[in-house]
């Protein structure tokens, strides 16, 4: 009884998300303009309808539009402990990836990160001589046995019950041994001072955001903006739809565009994990780079120099 | 406390080195506290700035100071299994050298984890350890297998250093007042009476018992923060008793390098004799064909098999515009050649094996950072990235700093040491003439008596 009336919640809950996601998506015009408008006060006074706490529809100028940790009003705890009943997962479509970066960009404005950090990256992968390379943006995958976790000596990077992996970044102390821990290179460490000029007054393992000198960061799925009933910024920005971004209890994702069923999505289109070999269990899947979009060269070509350098090897090994 | 003949003939010789500190002495305090003081510099800056001032980047996360841990730490266990074995099964030999492998023990125990903490992020945070354990972590696993390695390894030394602490204080030394206070508080009032004798012969040997399994375990765990994850080169069940023979080896190098610096520079040549050097070096032999097995298995299994990731590490380790020729190095120099040098009788000398054994501590060095590097040089992911210090690890001057400041930080703790306490054992020497029989007689009437 009691597991229904959280997965009712749940879904109501989702539904109420996906609306808000829709509404606010549609009167900015664009998916990509929604989540770069968020940082910056436009002259134009856009109007956008947004859904009130007390379930009223309510229009607003834009340029009210704050970022996400100024609002989250969560506690430290609730932090740690997740969305309850809420079993968050990403699917990537392969096949309509081309490498347009606008994913990196929007989670680099999103998180304040200077444009070398990259907590959510896109490598160009080639598994086999034969094979054709294809896009592979990567992300955290919130592995639900999460080899980050299991060193963690602090307790500061730890799994929630809503699946996602998140780092207290005043806990941490910098030992770096997640990172090492990480088979898939998501961490990165604040070498030098970060300097985003941002009050941590507001900070909770939730908005990530300041980061701090001598810790340990990453992808956190946003759970902010999810928290406020928004996508993460990655899926939101993507021009081609290759995120999608849901909840496993409810067995739906959504790319912003469309809604889908996870389970009837995974069995189309022979959805896989990442190296499911390493027993990591990522709540990441991806969907192969079958009945591809774009050719692969339409992620390279239209590259600044210093980014094509990175896929060079690959290219060439193409050539 | 009374000597015998031999015992006093030790002390008086040794007497000068722990009276007088010495020019000598003076010139190295300064200039290992020179170093120290760069150190410290780069270790300010490494506070101030971050750890962006080293070469440690987000793909390869540690890089010297990780190296040195694992190097110090090695020689630490090294240290209390040879001087737990030697006297545990009581070798008559082994009595004079007992000394110098505790104070290996202890020295590169407090100088190891010392590196460990310079790889944290954040020195303002390390309490959390204790505040907020997650004992599931090998990290924790690690930090209380070390301290509680560093309590039994300073009180094994403390044990056998009591009977010498009495000898110092009967002996109307020439030294400030402090000091003879000093030796006299900290040998306990230890008279010589049976029933003390008895009870430090004892302690001795429960710690030693103690002692050796928990090195054993301690290097095992410090192998396991490597062994735990799932990283192509690391991932590997012998690294446990791989890491174990490697401290012993490379432990049983700087005890005989140590050897010989003392010898030559305390004229210790009655006590750290010729025989003593061959006997190490057989030694070093035995554990250079084990070490060397563990290393033979451990590259030819990977590359046998060949797994892509695995592969990966063992092309980097083999390719001479990589790393091809400090493998060759360390295995060459840290295997090979040790045993070659034991095995003909005509450079079976102490100066030859000394000097082989400098070289062998310097290749089992370049093996730590060989098994660290390259293993973080290759991610299962592709690193695509275009930044070159990203890429490949480098290390930057203050990690050399800090290296070079720990190494001097070793030999200034030996250096003082070595005025506090004579390097050779006094009473102990006593237990290989004529103590044995007497001591057990001892024990055996006190052990009728009723309670």
């Amino acid at each position: 009884m009691k597991q229904e009336e959280i997965k009712d919640k749940g879904r109501r809950d989702f539904i109420k998300t996906a609306a808000i996601a829709t509404i606010a998506t549609t009167a900015c015009g664009s998916l990509a303009c929604s989540c770069s408008s968020k940082h910056e006060h436009h002259k134009a006074a856009e109007k956008v309808k947004l859904l009130s706490p007390d379930g009223e529809i309510v229009e607003i100028d834009s340029s009210y539009l704050d970022h996400a940790n100024h609002m989250s009003i969560i506690s430290k705890k609730q932090a740690r402990e997740g969305i309850p009943g809420r079993k968050f997962v990403m699917v990537i479509d392969l096949a309509r990836c081309k490498n347009a970066r606008k994913c990196v960009t929007a989670c680099q404005k999103m998180h304040h990160l200077p444009v070398e950090k990259e907590w959510l990256s896109v490598k160009l992968m080639k598994d086999s001589d034969k094979g054709s390379p294809y896009w592979f943006p990567k992300t955290c995958f919130h592995c639900d046995d999460p080899p980050c976790v299991k060193v963690c000596p602090v307790d500061a990077t730890f799994k929630r019950q809503d699946g996602l992996v998140l780092i207290d970044n005043e806990r941490c102390i910098g030992c770096k041994f997640c990172m090492a821990a990480c088979p898939y290179s998501t961490r990165v460490f604040n070498w030098d001072e970060p300097n985003q000029g941002i009050s941590d007054a507001n900070y909770t393992a939730e908005s990530s955001v300041p980061s701090k000198i001598g810790t340990v960061e990453k992808c956190d799925f946003c759970p902010d903006m999810i928290r406020q009933g928004l996508l993460p910024d990655c899926v939101t920005a993507c021009p081609n739809g290759v995120f999608y971004f849901g909840d496993e209890n409810e067995d739906t994702v959504t790319n912003g565009d469309e809604t889908v069923s996870l389970s009837q999505l995974l069995k189309d289109r022979g959805g896989y994990r990442f190296m499911e070999e390493l027993g990591t269990k990522p709540r990441l899947y991806y969907l192969p780079p079958k009945d591809r979009m774009f050719p692969v060269e339409r992620g390279y070509e239209s590259l600044p120099e210093e980014l094509k350098e990175r896929y060079k090897d690959v290219i060439e090994m193409e050539k | 406390m009374e000597l015998n003949t031999f015992q006093q003939t030790a002390f008086d010789h040794q007497r000068p080195t722990i009276e007088k500190f010495g020019k000598r002495a003076w010139f190295w305090t300064f200039f290992f506290l020179l170093w120290i003081a760069v150190g410290g510099y780069a270790l300010y800056l490494q506070i101030a700035k971050g750890h962006g001032v080293t070469g440690m980047r987000d793909n390869v996360v540690w890089g010297l100071f990780i190296v040195n841990f694992i190097f110090f730490i090695g020689i630490s266990y090294a240290g209390a299994i040879i001087s737990g074995l030697l006297l545990l099964f009581k070798v008559s030999w082994g009595k004079p050298i007992i000394r110098l492998a505790q104070m290996m023990t202890i020295i590169s125990v407090i100088v190891g984890p010392i590196f460990i903490l310079l790889c944290v992020g954040r020195f303002d945070r390390l309490h959390y350890l204790f505040i907020y354990p997650r004992i599931q972590s090998p990290m924790t696993w690690d930090v209380l297998a070390i301290l509680t390695y560093f309590v039994g390894s300073v009180l094994f030394l403390y044990m056998a250093l009591i009977k010498d602490f009495a000898v110092y204080r009967d002996a109307k030394l020439n030294i400030p007042k402090w000091k003879q206070k000093l030796y006299s508080a900290l040998s306990l009032g230890y008279r010589g009476a049976a029933s003390q004798k008895r009870h430090l012969i004892r302690s001795q040997n429960l710690l030693a018992i103690i002692l050796i399994p928990l090195s054993i375990m301690v290097s095992s765990i410090l192998s396991w923060i490597f062994g735990m994850t799932l990283r192509p080169g690391w991932h590997s069940t012998i690294f446990g008793p791989y890491f174990v023979l490697a401290a012993l080896y490379s432990g049983c190098g700087v005890l005989i390098v140590a050897m010989w610096v003392y010898r030559k520079m305390y004229k210790l040549e009655n006590y750290f004799t010729d025989r003593h050097f061959t006997y190490l070096g057989y030694t070093m032999m035995i554990l250079a064909a084990g070490y060397g097995y563990f290393t033979f298995s451990e590259y030819f299994t990977s590359w046998f098999s060949s797994e892509v990731w695995d592969n990966e590490v063992i092309n980097k380790l083999f390719n001479p515009a990589e790393y091809g020729w400090w493998t060759l190095f360390a295995n060459v120099v840290g295997i090979i050649i040790p045993m070659l040098i034991v095995a003909i009788p005509k450079t079976r000398t102490p100066n030859v094996i000394s000097l082989v054994a400098f070289c062998m501590v310097i290749a089992l060095w370049v093996k730590r950072y060989l098994i660290i590097v390259p293993t973080l040089e290759s991610p299962l992911v592709p690193m695509q990235d275009t930044r070159q210090e990203y890429v490949k690890y480098s290390a930057t001057w203050p990690e050399w700093a800090l290296t070079f400041a720990g190494i001097a930080t070793f030999l200034l703790f030996f250096t003082l040491m070595s005025k506090f306490v004579t390097v050779v054992p006094v009473s102990g020497l006593e237990d290989t003439k004529t103590h044995h029989e007497h001591a057990k007689d001892h024990v055996k009437k006190e052990d009728i008596q009723p309670a």
